[in-house]
């Protein structure tokens, strides 16, 4: 199962990001195993529409679960019909503790 | 003539001087006040009258799902995220949508077809003689006011005369009222807010070849800096507004100061002589 989590840099030991859409760095981590890859957002600085955007880059990869801070409205409707799970991540660790929390069933689900 | 008011910064006295300069030359000419501020226009509160309004269209694609491959190039084309493809659907956000129908070209099945959606209106009314206010509204949650600016503008158009409540700021919204039209009119007030975002406005109306004047309102009589500004930038300053209680008043209540206070109608058609005369004034 491939997840996503929101994050400052391109790598598990960069901090998380709270915001999804203007999140520099989506990180992607098969549950079943396989390395950590990285996609930098290219919508992080644009002027509006990211939401959405951003959120297409996860429906690409397939992903079912994404783990960050927090999701806008027009995001959340796409990622919502998509069917990927949200779980929200607010502390100040790393993109690989998010992680290993949400493998150890710490994450509370969003909506 | 089109003439704009303008600022930069909000809270100037746009509304005021641009709706006391159509109120005199009113009763002298035929003139139509358009308000461009449309995410807040205000100038209709000077002249509460009785409204007619139009709706101001724009484009938005309808899918057609029994066409629809889910291919996704309509997705990637936006340049605004309006549209992301699913693998079963297409699910799309009209508020983020500009209109450009960049999606009905790519799509290769034909399944797009463009529909009209409002995004606002523009009201007319005649609240005196001589007088045509046209006021354009943006409705919430859209974006798109440059539309609807261009829209209650070409309504204007043709008319002798044109005076424009412009939006505050220099973005697209500004960049819109401003241009193509004859004169400018800047409205500043003797705060170091006041002179910073003139600065800024004053360089929009420059690019656009648009000659450019300024009025001082709320003066105490100290506004030094702004005189040096005007000096440095070639800007006339074609009127002072002083900072007095019974202009507050009025404005305050809704009213006319041309109205209410005798001499100020003097100064107001003044104001519209010395734009006129501006350097560059067709």
């Amino acid at each position: 199962m491939m997840v996503c989590v929101t994050a400052k840099g391109p790598g598990p030991k960069d901090p998380a990001e709270e915001r999804f859409g203007r999140s520099p760095y989506f990180l992607f981590r098969d549950t079943e195993g396989g390395e950590w890859s990285a996609v930098a957002n290219e919508f992080a600085d644009a002027a509006g529409g990211v939401g959405p955007r951003a959120a297409q880059v996860l429906i690409d990869r397939g992903t079912r679960v994404l783990i960050t801070g927090n999701v806008g409205g027009n995001a959340l409707a796409v990622i919502q019909a998509a069917g990927i799970e949200v779980y929200l991540y607010r502390e100040n660790g790393t993109a690989g503790d998010a992680y290993q929390k949400f493998t150890s069933g710490q994450l509370k689900k969003f909506a | 003539m089109r003439l704009v008011v303008a600022s930069g910064k909000g809270g100037t006295g746009k509304t005021l001087v641009a709706s006391n300069l159509a109120a005199v030359l009113a009763s002298e000419r035929e003139v139509v006040l358009v308000d461009c501020d449309v995410e807040e226009p205000n100038a209709h509160l000077f002249f509460p009258s009785e409204e007619k309004t139009l709706p101001v269209l724009t484009d938005v694609p309808a899918f057609d799902n029994s066409r629809c491959t889910h291919c996704g190039n309509c997705g990637d084309s936006c340049q605004f995220g309006a549209i992301v493809v699913l693998k079963d659907r297409v699910l799309f956000f009209p508020a983020m949508c500009h209109g450009c129908g960049g999606c009905e070209l790519v799509c290769p099945e034909g399944a797009i077809t463009m529909e009209k959606r409002s995004i606002g209106h523009v009201a007319f009314s005649t609240p005196r003689s001589g007088l045509v206010l046209i006021t354009g509204v943006l409705h919430e949650r859209e974006v798109m006011s440059p539309h609807v600016i261009r829209e209650a503008l070409a309504y204007a158009s043709g008319h002798d005369l044109v005076i424009c409540d412009a939006p505050p700021g220099t973005a697209c919204p500004v960049v819109e009222t401003l241009e193509g039209a004859d004169a400018c009119i800047f409205v500043t007030e003797p705060t170091p807010f006041g002179l910073h975002d003139l600065i800024l406005a004053a360089g929009v109306a420059e690019v656009l070849g648009v000659p450019s004047g300024v009025v001082i309102n709320r003066s105490m009589g100290d506004e030094g800096s702004i005189r040096n500004l005007c000096r440095a930038r070639n800007l006339p300053i074609l009127m002072t507004i002083p900072f007095d209680r019974g202009i507050a008043e009025a404005a305050n209540s809704g009213q006319l100061v041309t109205d209410r206070m005798p001499g100020m109608k003097d100064q107001f058609l003044k104001l519209f002589t010395r734009a006129s005369a501006l350097p560059g004034v067709r």
